[in-house]
């Protein structure tokens, strides 16, 4: 059975380790700086005994006010998951640090999210829409976007 | 004097027999040889994560059927239990032994079509596909029955299931379980020693075991890189538990490990099968609650082992009568990742193969 860590008890350990980054922690997820996501994404991976070496996947969700970047990991060695998770401000130019360098299955995901959210991702290396065409106007699954296209 | 090569681009697709649907690879070649390769997609894209954002929850479960196309019984499997533990609900043991019929049954009719597929590909043209399609329709017809479709099948809700089966689903059932081995055996004697199979697909297109999981693989292309990594067994769900199976593993991660994984698979699908046949429960096919109609404020993510890997919905939930977000983790999307590392290097004809042997589906990667 794949155990899901608690969000506190990373959080901890977070807190600990990268003062300051963590914003929120509670018993679903960790809730970070999108700074220090990076950092605390290669702490995980690499870190004996979390060893989270899957990202099973990563998504976004519009809250008006902000964007919050959901990215749920998995160890494949020790059968345990937990979800990080960051925002990012602003409606113009979004921009959160892209984690392609660590799991390599971000590639296309955060292509995904930055065709349908508009989200940014600093450091991918072929930031470009991916299921829409590229003179394609707005980003569909954000919420102020209307089905019908206006 | 050396002769002077030039690298040149190469479009394949999207409408072209071998990209099994509207999928295009923008190929730079050196001669035959494949240099890079970048894979163009989105033809079928239809918006399904917004559409789920303006339909009930019961609602949506008809256009989970259009995701993964081959696989719709374990679409609806998948989105379902997720709304449910979501809401709470949790569905009748009878309900829980169909839902695993139909997705057993599932996987073996989608791996009929990707290993005939796959065949296909390496040019055994059309005759492997015609018997293995043969013997998809036999399932096609027992979900004929309970659902009255062939394809998209819409049969499971929230809470439980449109129907329950009808009566003459289980002696059909029992039929079929008693054929099927039979015909896979009689598959994999002619094919697995088969000189152009093996020249054709041993050592060709290798995914290591690392790059398989930093590109977040899974399912058999995964297993077949040597991951033992099945959420049927690492999480179990509905009623697995209960069941006695192996989970098949391939060596090096060639596209014929990925063959034998998939047939090997079929062989566990059976005995999960009648496993699940002689267990089947009596009661009630569905939760006597109303249907929800507002679920709790929350987020949660639902996953199981879909024909093609790990399947999850992520849904958040405002209290309002529609999901606020509903994010889908489909298997083909993130397969496809490792489609550039895997060609690059290799002939265009074997580029083919190895994309044959990843067994995509368009209707989920482009949503």
């Amino acid at each position: 059975m794949t155990v899901s860590l608690s969000g506190l008890e990373i959080g901890k350990q977070l807190k600990e380790r990268f003062p300051g980054a963590v914003v929120e922690a509670n018993d679903q997820a960790v809730l970070v700086k999108s700074e220090s996501l990076l950092d605390v994404a290669r702490y995980l991976k690499d870190t004996t005994g979390l060893d989270f070496d899957y990202l099973a996947f990563l998504t976004a969700v519009d809250y008006y006010d902000y964007f919050e970047l959901v990215y749920r990991l998995a160890s494949l060695k020790h059968n345990h998951t937990m979800t990080l998770k960051t925002r990012c401000y602003g409606r113009e130019n979004p921009v959160v640090p892209s984690v392609v360098k660590l799991w390599k299955g971000a590639d296309f995901q955060e292509r995904e999210t930055f065709d349908l959210f508009g989200i940014k991702f600093e450091g991918h290396p072929n930031m470009k829409r991916i299921v829409l065409w590229d003179g394609f106007k707005g980003h569909p699954l954000r919420k102020d976007y209307l089905s019908d296209g206006n | 004097m050396a002769i002077k090569t030039e690298p040149f681009l190469l479009n394949i697709g999207p409408q072209h027999p071998s990209t099994h649907g509207v999928f295009r690879m923008r190929a730079t070649m050196d001669g035959e040889v494949i240099v890079d390769m970048e894979p163009v997609f989105g033809y079928l894209h239809r918006g399904i994560e917004k559409l789920a954002e303006e339909r009930t929850y019961n609602g949506f479960v008809s256009l989970t059927d259009r995701l993964d196309y081959l696989s719709s019984m374990s679409n609806n499997f998948a989105y379902c239990m997720a709304v449910e533990k979501l809401a709470g609900i949790k569905v009748t043991e009878r309900c829980e032994y169909i839902r695993v019929i139909m997705a057993e049954l599932q996987r073996i009719a989608s791996h009929l079509i990707a290993v005939g597929a796959f065949l296909n590909d390496c040019g055994a043209f059309m005759t492997p596909i015609v018997y293995m399609i043969r013997e998809r329709e036999k399932i096609l017809d027992l979900f004929e029955m309970v659902s009255g479709q062939r394809l998209t099948y819409n049969y499971m809700r929230v809470g439980g299931l449109s129907q329950d089966i009808p009566e003459e689903f289980l002696p059909a059932l029992d039929k079929f379980l008693e054929q099927m081995p039979r015909w896979i055996d009689e598959y994999d004697q002619l094919l697995r020693q088969n000189e152009v199979l093996l020249a054709r697909s041993r050592g060709v297109g290798i995914l290591p075991k690392e790059t398989a999981i930093n590109i977040s693989a899974s399912g058999p292309v995964l297993r077949a890189s040597g991951v033992k990594w099945d959420i049927r067994k690492v999480d179990p769900y509905s009623v697995y538990d209960r069941f006695e199976f192996d989970i098949p593993t391939g060596a090096c991660g060639d596209c014929y490990d990925r063959y034998r994984v998939r047939v090997e698979e079929m062989r566990q699908s059976l005995r999960i099968l009648g496993q699940a046949r002689k267990q089947l429960p009596g009661g009630e096919f569905q939760t006597p609650v109303v249907q929800p109609v507002h679920l709790p404020v929350g987020e949660v993510y639902g996953h199981i082992e879909s024909t093609r890997g790990e399947l999850g919905f992520y849904i958040v939930s405002d209290n309002s009568i529609a999901p606020y977000r509903c994010h889908i983790r489909a298997p083909s999307f993130l397969n496809l990742t490792a489609l550039r590392d895997m060609v690059v290097g290799w002939k265009i004809a074997d580029a083919i193969l190895i994309f044959g042997s990843i067994d995509i589906v368009m209707g989920e990667i482009d949503r």
